[in-house]
């Protein structure tokens, strides 16, 4: 089992049968979505009609990145232990959006979570405000998205990197544009459920070699490559690091657009809060499978092969899958992959036309007066504009490292959307210029201090020294946000959204309007 | 439903209702940020105690981890347990008699 030669990279024709499947699946669903698909209602939250624990799914598929599967499966087949403190910290924030941010968000708004910050303060510039950090958020995760998919689809079936990243573009399109929030919806579960469903089968795979005991396959990786691998290694060294980046993946899910709009698409809160609770335990579920994974493949594969391929260990599920079931597995797995990739870009992609129609459209050009049939014939056009500015991205920085772009995504949606929404949610003083101080101090923190830190000025720049030393800015970026907002407040109070405090709060918690 | 919102903020319903609801998520949160931060601080400071081998290809790490990703799960369990029953019963309580004043 040393050495092996592998077929990634040549055209599978087990990967090209199910894609094709995949694809005509989802464009049938498409095809119904787009029939049922005519209000703003029916295009940015699927009409309310989606089940907590279809929306529990869907919120899976829309977390369960390509990036996280096969990242930190190799992470994991690389590193050993250390995967797992990676994945660790992209769970931890599903609790705090069910304890601080469900109830208040699907009581007090519609579509965005612009609704809620906006609720009681000065439409016009909090929308503006919100939306450059929903914005920013969406395009850096969707860059590193684009850029991973057609560096991913380049590797595995040889296709050159623009037409791939084109044809994911093409297809991302297609979903969003006639099938809105509901195929998108259903794209997702789809693709959940392959995805959950692939790595459980692999990791039975696996662990049939090691008498279905995954201590035995542990101690395989143990004897092979030492007691390293099961201990924590050089990812958590410094504590502020650890804190900032911490405070970044756990305050950041709370602040994720294309997340936060999901809670919409469900007809209550208890099905809202359901979906929380069924959503952390996939992805849950799903850790523990790439950690398994991780170990099969460092063991049955081996790190240099894996290394070999791809320095990053990007190929080690894939590599994995060939190991265990063949070429017919492999192919299958690569095309999960594919459609994890196109259930995740179309997620970002909605949730970004909706920041651009409801958010800035109607709610600042036309001042929340806008038809209904206007407001989605914008929503489309937004979002074939946003199709078309992923695919230039994408092609834009091809061959350019851009997985810091993620840390960045969480940095800036933990620093500008999080703490508008909580402080609009709990403090009454909490004025309109406190709210744009606060995401505009977040969101600059965020991007000037990573292209400072030694993320992008060490790594990507090649300086010697970082002139800021922490690796994601969330601590400083944060904590800022949130001084500013504060401070904001203190110069300029706002008696208008002071007096409408209360009514909000009973909103908050009744989920009624009392006047 | 035509109500004076300040009113209602002040019954004793909503504050009791506000108040437990803050009880249960402070409570909630501070336990998972506890557990995950205790876990990040115990990386930094004292890694090799997770690394500690129990069994053969079994450090203390791994139980550790698995320990922190099934709270995470356990904890929004419970939100949702008493949420959907206990505080759904509270808000529809308060609603109810909102009607009938």
């Amino acid at each position: 089992m040393d050495q092996f030669t592998t077929t990634i990279g040549q055209p599978n024709l087990t990967s090209i049968l199910f894609f094709f499947v995949f694809i005509t699946v989802t464009m049938f669903i498409t095809y119904y979505a787009a029939k049922r698909t005519k209000t703003t209602a029916d295009f940015y939250a699927a009409g309310g009609g989606i089940s907590g624990f279809q929306n529990g799914l869907a919120l899976a598929g829309d977390y369960m990145s390509a990036a996280s599967f096969l990242g930190i499966a190799g992470l994991v087949s690389l590193k050993g232990y250390d995967g797992l403190i990676y994945s660790i910290g992209f769970l931890v924030g599903w609790p705090i959006i069910m304890f601080l941010i469900a109830e208040p968000l699907r009581n007090l708004g519609k579509y965005t979570f612009a609704d809620v910050v906006a609720y009681r303060l000065s439409q016009k510039p909090i929308r503006i405000a919100a939306s450059v950090g929903s914005l920013m958020t969406v395009c850096f995760y969707l860059i590193a998205q684009m850029v991973g998919s057609g560096s991913l689809i380049h590797m595995v079936f040889g296709l050159q990197y623009e037409i791939a990243i084109v044809f994911v573009g093409a297809v991302m399109i297609c979903y969003v544009l006639f099938g809105g929030m509901l195929a998108t919806t259903w794209v997702q579960i789809i693709k959940a459920v392959l995805l959950l469903g692939g790595a459980t089968v692999l990791v039975l795979m696996v662990l049939y070699r090691f008498d279905m005991n995954p201590v035995h396959l542990f101690a395989a990786a143990q004897a092979k490559y030492g007691d390293k691998v099961l201990a924590p290694g050089q990812l958590v060294s410094n504590p502020w690091d650890a804190m900032s980046l911490g405070l970044a993946l756990m305050f950041g899910t709370a602040g994720l657009p294309h997340i936060l709009m999901r809670f919409y698409t469900v007809p209550d809160a208890k099905a809202a809060r359901k979906s929380v609770f069924v959503a952390t335990g996939f992805i849950a579920f799903f850790y523990i499978l790439t950690f398994i994974i991780g170990f099969g493949a460092m063991t049955l594969v081996g790190q240099d092969v894996i290394s070999g391929m791809d320095k990053g260990g990007n190929m080690a599920a894939l590599l994995l899958a060939e190991v265990t079931g063949g070429t017919m597995f492999l192919g299958f797995i690569a095309a999960v992959a594919f459609a994890t990739i196109l259930a995740v870009v179309s997620g970002l992609t909605l949730a970004g036309a909706t920041t651009l129609s409801h958010d800035l459209y109607v709610n600042v050009f036309r001042g929340g007066r806008a038809a209904e049939q206007e407001e989605v014939r914008v929503a489309k056009i937004a979002t074939l504009c946003l199709g078309v500015v992923a695919v230039a991205l994408g092609l834009a920085f091809k061959g350019q490292n851009v997985a810091f772009m993620v840390g960045l995504a969480f940095a800036i949606a933990a620093s500008a959307n999080f703490p508008a929404l909580v402080l609009s949610i709990m403090w009454r003083r909490f004025s309109t210029l406190g709210a744009v101080f606060s995401i505009v101090t977040g969101t600059t923190l965020a991007v000037v201090l990573i292209v400072i830190s030694p993320t992008v000025w060490v790594d990507i720049l090649k300086n010697p020294v970082a002139i800021f030393p922490l690796k994601n800015p969330a601590l400083i970026s944060m904590t800022g946000a949130f001084f500013a907002g504060w401070l904001g407040s203190v110069i300029k109070r706002d008696e208008r959204a002071e007096s409408l405090y209360a009514e909000q709060k009973v909103r908050n918690y009744l989920g009624v309007s009392v006047e | 439903m035509k109500k004076d919102p300040d009113a209602i903020l002040n019954s004793p319903e909503f504050k009791a209702l506000v108040a437990r609801q803050w009880a249960v998520s402070a409570v909630l949160s501070i336990i998972m940020l506890g557990a995950y931060f205790g876990f990040i601080l115990v990386l930094a400071f004292n890694k090799a105690v997770l690394g500690t081998m129990l069994t053969e290809g079994l450090s203390l790490g791994i139980p550790v981890g698995l320990f922190v990703i099934l709270l995470a799960w356990g904890l929004t369990g419970i939100y949702v347990f008493w949420a959907n029953d206990k505080f759904d019963s509270a808000v529809n309580a308060i609603r109810q008699s909102l009607r009938r004043d």
